[in-house]
């Protein structure tokens, strides 16, 4: 099965003002919405600049808004959507500088994400929610596996306050600080995430959780992360040294 | 104090970011030119297996030896990117029973620590396990996050001062008086602007387009882009690799990676690997293939489904060899022009060798 579709995504030269093209692409539309970026690329415009690697959403590259919402692009089936003869609208994700077309600048995430020491494998158990059913039983934790968050920036792009203010430290280095201190929490954490920057700046809309693609949820992270927070405070006025 | 020597490496795969890496230890002043982003190609798309060598131990002894003596430093220089749990070889039918005493013995040949349990205990190691398997090999297998495999390089590198050009695209080489190569023009994508880089020494590690690369030299590089189907389901039902207990082939290996499996690969050739458009028929298969090994993934859904273009080389070449699972062409031997080599071939897990190897020969152009 063939379907055309009007694939219309944002364009941006450094420096320039952004603008829309619009390029007809015949796909499957079982193919994902990566594949026909990638498409318009290879046949149409090989001006154009977009961020992928590794087409199955375990790299986080490709994260961009599809119709206003954020999606791993690589995992996106067309038909999901868009319908044949459809627009299809992609453009960059928010509250990152742009550097151009749909590749924005996401290395303030990185740098936040060195700052909390987050480690990309994990034990099995510790690589999973706390709340999640019981884990199988032959997932002992001797078990390593790489975890949940692939860093594709797409809740800081959807977080609303990310948009309002660029000095958030962001849902995603949130999160990762709650995954780091699950076992103990450090000094060198502690400093990141109890400011006005860092935890408290959550307001709460979860929109981090509702558009993260790897069910991190970052937002019941933050909400954790805070009880910990105010546990440590609690706990340090009542010890004496 | 001389001025350092300057590589300029075009790709940043793998083998262009280890690349970089190691000059950037020798000394060497590196610019990494890429088209795309870190692992756009074929690295990114890679499977993610970080082999043992079990599976070359039969066929292709010198493979296997040097993937289990990669497989141990990885794990050792890369950790934070390696999900390390081991592998599984399952036997299924009468043919794989046959294999199973060559593969056995392959293995101690090559020194890659496995252990042969039974059926019942692979079971309760992995439950999700077709229950109908007749042997099972345990292997020392591990799965990396292809990006950040390649990350991990690049952030090294880069710390040791290599600078990493992504979206320039190499436009024209530029030749000096001599006939020789002296550097490249790049077309650097965010701005539109053409840059012109000047180097001793211009290393093509553009893997699967190294053919395409090289014509712009005028030098003939007969690379068959040859690609592979991958499938991703969404539910991780193993925590180990597990392979087919049989001559490498299709379908054979079911990888656990985050929260999902990856069924892979299949083989075919294409002209253009810029865009290889994804065969349902491939995927179908893939599905089987899976199924086989572990008949859970009836249950799952498929999450994802991808082609990675291998850089096979074609036979009957003039260049030089410096192991049988990657090839390095030094363009003054073959053509007469200086200051170009062209690296290709190769898999991930001896990326790191294949990187030594080719710095050496650059060292001792210089």
């Amino acid at each position: 099965m063939v379907w055309t579709i009007e694939l219309c995504i944002a364009r941006q030269k450094a420096g320039s003002e952004r603008h829309y093209q619009t390029y007809q692409i015949e796909i499957d539309p079982d193919e994902y919405v990566l594949d026909a970026v990638e498409k318009a690329w290879a046949f149409y415009d090989r001006s154009l600049t977009f961020r992928h690697a590794c087409h199955h959403s375990t790299c986080g590259a490709c994260g961009m808004l599809v119709n206003g919402v954020e999606k791993l692009t690589c995992i996106t089936p067309i038909r999901s959507v868009v319908q044949d003869k459809g627009r299809l609208l992609i453009e960059p994700l928010r509250n990152f500088p742009i550097l151009s077309d749909l590749v924005v600048d996401t290395s303030s995430m990185f740098n936040n994400l060195n700052k909390v020491s987050f480690n990309q494998v994990a034990s099995l158990p510790a690589a999973c929610l706390p709340y999640e059913s019981e884990q199988p039983e032959h997932a002992h934790p001797e078990y390593e596996r790489l975890v949940d968050c692939i860093e594709c920036g797409m809740c800081i792009s959807a977080c609303p306050i990310s948009l309002t203010s660029s000095d958030y430290i962001g849902p995603a280095v949130l999160a990762a600080a709650q995954h780091e201190s699950i076992q103990s929490l450090s000094p060198r954490i502690l400093e990141v995430v109890d400011n006005k920057n860092g935890v408290w700046r959550c307001h709460s809309a979860y929109e981090c959780s509702a558009v993260c693609p790897s069910g991190v949820e970052p937002g019941w992270r933050i909400m954790k992360m805070r009880q910990a927070v105010i546990a440590h405070r609690i706990k340090s006025f009542f010890s004496s040294d | 104090m001389p001025t350092l020597p300057h590589a300029i490496i075009i790709g940043a795969g793998f083998t262009g970011c280890a690349l970089a890496h190691d000059l950037a230890l020798r000394g060497f002043q590196v610019s990494v030119l890429e088209r795309g982003e870190i692992a756009s190609g074929t690295s990114g798309r890679t499977h993610g297996l970080l082999h043992s060598g079990a599976r070359y131990c039969v066929n292709d002894l010198e493979a296997a030896i040097e993937c289990i003596e990669e497989n141990k430093i990885l794990r050792k220089i890369a950790s934070q990117c390696i999900e390390y749990n081991g592998g599984l070889f399952i036997g299924l039918n009468d043919a794989d029973l046959e294999y199973l005493p060559k593969f056995l013995a392959g293995a101690e040949t090559c020194q890659i620590s496995i252990e042969q349990i039974s059926p019942e205990k692979a079971l309760i190691l992995e439950p999700n396990l077709n229950p109908a398997l007749l042997a099972a090999v345990m292997v020392p297998d591990g799965v990396f996050d292809p990006l950040r495999l390649a990350l991990a390089f690049a952030a090294s590198a880069a710390e040791n001062g290599v600078r990493f050009f992504p979206h320039h695209e190499v436009q024209e080489m530029v030749f000096d008086g001599g006939g020789n190569i002296g550097g490249v023009t790049a077309l650097n994508k965010h701005t539109g602007n053409l840059y012109e880089f000047r180097g001793d020494i211009t290393i093509n590690a553009t893997g699967a387009w190294a053919g395409i690369l090289a014509s712009l030299a005028g030098v003939d590089v007969p690379i068959i882009p040859t690609p592979g189907v991958m499938v991703a389901y969404d539910k991780r039902l193993v925590n180990r690799v597990i392979n087919r207990l049989a001559e490498p082939g299709d379908g054979d290996i079911l990888l656990p990676q985050r929260r999902m499996v990856v069924i892979g690969t299949t083989s075919f050739e294409v002209e253009d690997p810029d865009y290889i458009p994804l065969d349902k028929n491939q995927i179908n298969q893939m599905y089987a293939c899976a199924c086989q090994l572990v008949p859970g993934i009836a249950y799952a859904l498929q999450r994802g489904a991808y082609v990675s273009a291998r850089p096979l080389i074609k036979t009957k070449m003039v260049g030089r060899s410096l192991s049988r699972t990657f090839k390095c062409y030094d363009h003054k031997e073959s053509e007469n022009i200086e200051g170009f080599v062209t690296i290709t071939g190769g898999k991930a897990t001896t990326c790191r060798i294949m990187a030594e190897k080719t710095a050496d020969l650059v060292c001792s152009k210089l």
